[in-house]
């Protein structure tokens, strides 16, 4: 299992196909209008928001340049706070690691708190091979897990469901048979089916938003509650964490624990957020394990200008802001990580091969750029990411190097060169013209260049260049 | 399993070829340019605290030095719950009379769920968040104690109250050190899944009552 789904198609024709459902676009029309309107108010109140992303910027870079050096620190610190630390190299590794810590508790059944990490090595499908039960308990991944659906978004799961969909999949789940589709109903419902499973539950599963390697204290960042239930009550605590989630010392928390939940659900300060280092004697797990996750993190390291993609606290606020996002939904990415971050951290953990559609599935308009509360420059790396993904295409094979599209650009790059042959192309282009410009327009251009007009009219070139009147003219 | 861990920090060092070695791995050197002291005075400041904190729908009041015990009753009634758990450090005054007070001397997680709510204190107030930090000091007591019952009352000292995310992270430095876990609370327990509307009331407490208490006239 890696980061993308092998079963969806390349971005252009699983975009299609979402753009053609009319409800999908409706429910994340209103989510995501709704959130951009929050962050906004929350963020504009802030006068060094700037100060802040700059500094959050700063940290991250300087972390991921040491991060062996914060590994280390950060294991030996949760060790000497009481917990166990594995590593993991990729996805299996992990839950490998993961399946036999619970089998050696004798435990049936896991709750779990949201996790993207555990999301991207199918931890949950591991789990189930090996007979054990994984709850999802965030309220947005119990929608997406009862309905057997997939996550369409980092944050909110469900958003591509509006409540009455979400009431009518309760009703034929987890009861009762009367609900409404008011919010406050729903999430009522939730609680009732999930409170005894907390209270009995002795295995819990976590991610992690944070780790500092100063003070090995791991965070969970939510909402519900359930994070809390799923971190204090089991006995037995593991926490899945990737490499790139470290920050150096506990005073760097006063950067992110004010970046994070501003950009990813607009609050000041998201309802709960649990600290913890290790196990405490009379308070929470007896036993936590912390699994340290590669999975093509360090590939990513290895590409000084995509590194950046690491710095990423999975706030979602490029979702949000996304004109692409916005339309296609999440599921089209066919990634565990969807919008302007998925589709640059996406094809680095699973492979050009996989994802190499996704670095373009983007207009370039940066918006992603301008909320990152991390600035990770998102265009940058996505154009960066189309040149090696064109490069790879092209070495892969013979059909890569004869592509039309790779073809047409390497003779415009060379016609461009220089005002010469830039002109001297303009004239043999507007006799050759003739059988696709129709009224000052071309619909359609045949062949493989046809990609190019199925969405848009091109401009023929007129009969006189503003280049040729203004010589004209003097 | 530690053929992984070198494998993957051998990874890290190959990948990391380019960083210079005279380059401090802390964050020495970068610049930390927002707000580290606030500037409100303390009227302000906790005036601030019980503006944001309400926002998250708490209902937050300010109460006088000598009127704590009174106003916990006052609340406690009014929300007409009667069984009380409490962190075994609490102060007896607060313990006022006319409710059942239930010391958690390693209740059961049932025990828990089954009492009408908890009255704590906490360790730090942060104003420009509205938000609440229990560290598990004697007031707080350990996470299940805040989190099982319905209802939670929580007493912040005037005194607690601190205006930025910086200041307030400084405070608990000590107790993160010491590594005592800690739950930073922003009004009751709360969901934004569906549509992205927040609702209040998921699995935490579902009720969040605040007494901001003035201090006492030196």
């Amino acid at each position: 299992m890696s980061a993308a789904w092998p079963d969806v198609p390349a971005f252009p024709l699983a975009a299609k196909a979402a753009l053609g459902d009319a409800q999908l676009r409706r429910n994340l029309g209103r989510a995501t209008k709704t959130i951009r309107d929050k962050r906004l108010t929350v963020v504009e109140e802030m006068p060094d928001w700037e100060g802040l992303r700059e500094a959050g910027r700063a940290l991250k870079e300087r972390t991921l340049r040491h991060l062996d050096t914060h590994l280390v620190q950060l294991e030996a610190a949760v060790e000497a706070a009481g917990g166990h630390v594995h590593w993991a190299r990729d996805g299996e590794e992990c839950n490998r690691i993961v399946t036999a810590l619970v089998q050696a508790t004798g435990a049936r059944d896991v709750v779990k708190v949201k996790s993207m990490a555990t999301v991207e090595t199918g931890l949950n499908e591991a789990l189930e091979a090996a007979g054990i039960e994984a709850l999802e308990t965030d309220l947005a991944e119990l929608i997406v897990q009862l309905g057997r659906d997939r996550p369409s978004h980092i944050l909110v799961p469900a958003i591509h469901r509006n409540r009455a969909e979400i009431r009518d999949l309760f009703r034929r789940t987890i009861g009762p048979e009367d609900l409404t589709d008011e919010p406050a109903v729903l999430a009522e419902a939730a609680r009732r089916y999930l409170r005894s499973r907390f209270l009995r539950a002795t295995v819990g599963i976590s991610g992690a938003n944070f780790a500092v390697a100063e003070t090995g204290t791991l965070s969970v960042l939510e909402s519900e509650g359930n994070g809390r239930m799923c971190t204090t009550l089991p006995e037995t605590l593991i926490t899945v964490c990737g490499i790139e989630k470290l920050v150096p010392t506990w005073q760097d928390l006063e950067v992110f624990l004010q970046l994070l939940p501003r950009s990813s659900t607009a609050e000041r300060m998201n309802p709960y957020t649990t600290l913890w280092s290790g196990v405490r004697d009379g308070d929470g797990p007896r036993a936590f394990h912390l699994v340290l996750l590669d999975n093509g993190r360090t590939g990513s390291l290895a590409d000084e200008l995509a590194r950046q993609t690491l710095a990423c606290i999975r706030c979602s606020a490029c979702l949000n802001v996304c004109p692409v996002y916005e339309r296609t939904g999440g599921h089209a990415y066919g990634s565990v990580y969807p919008g302007p971050i998925g589709a640059i951290l996406t094809p680095q953990l699973a492979g050009m091969k996989q994802s190499g559609s996704l670095p373009f599935a983007s207009s370039l308009c940066g918006a992603c750029y301008e909320v990152c509360p991390v600035k990770i420059d998102i265009p940058t790396v996505l154009v960066h990411l189309r040149d090696r993904s064109n490069k790879e295409r092209a070495a892969a094979s013979l059909r890569g190097r004869l592509d039309p599209e790779r073809l047409a650009l390497k003779a415009v790059a060379r016609g461009f060169a220089t005002r010469g042959r830039y002109e001297r192309l303009q004239k043999l282009g507007r006799r050759a013209q003739w059988p696709v410009a129709r009224k000052g327009k071309i619909e359609r251009l045949p062949g493989e260049l046809g990609g190019w007009t199925e969405a848009r009219d091109l401009m023929p070139i007129p009969d006189q260049t503003f280049r040729e009147w203004w010589v004209a003219r003097r | 399993m530690s053929a992984a861990r070198d494998e993957i920090l051998a990874r890290v060092r190959g990948a990391l070829k380019d960083v210079p070695a005279s380059e401090p791995s802390d964050a020495s050197g970068l610049a930390r340019d927002y707000r580290r002291v606030g500037e409100l005075s303390h009227e302000e400041r906790v005036a601030l605290f019980v503006e944001r904190c309400a926002d998250y729908r708490a209902d937050v009041r300010r109460v006088g030095a000598g009127e704590l015990p009174a106003a916990i009753a006052q609340a406690l009634s009014a929300r007409g719950v009667r069984r009380l758990a409490i962190p075994t450090g609490l102060l007896p005054d607060w313990r006022v009379d006319g409710f059942d007070w239930v010391e958690d001397d390693a209740l059961t997680h049932d025990q828990l769920s089954e009492v009408d709510g908890v009255v704590t204190g906490c360790a730090v107030a942060i104003a420009i968040n509205g938000a609440i930090v229990l560290d598990c000091g004697a007031e707080q007591g350990r996470r299940a104690l805040t989190l099982l019952p319905d209802y939670h009352l929580c007493v912040v000292r005037e005194e607690q109250v601190v205006e930025l995310m910086p200041e307030g992270i400084d405070r608990l430095a000590v107790a993160a050190r010491a590594g005592q876990p800690m739950t930073i609370v922003a009004g009751p327990s709360a969901t934004s899944d569906i549509e992205f509307n927040r609702v209040e009331g998921v699995h935490g407490p579902r009720t969040l009552d605040v007494l901001v208490v003035a201090a006492a006239p030196a």
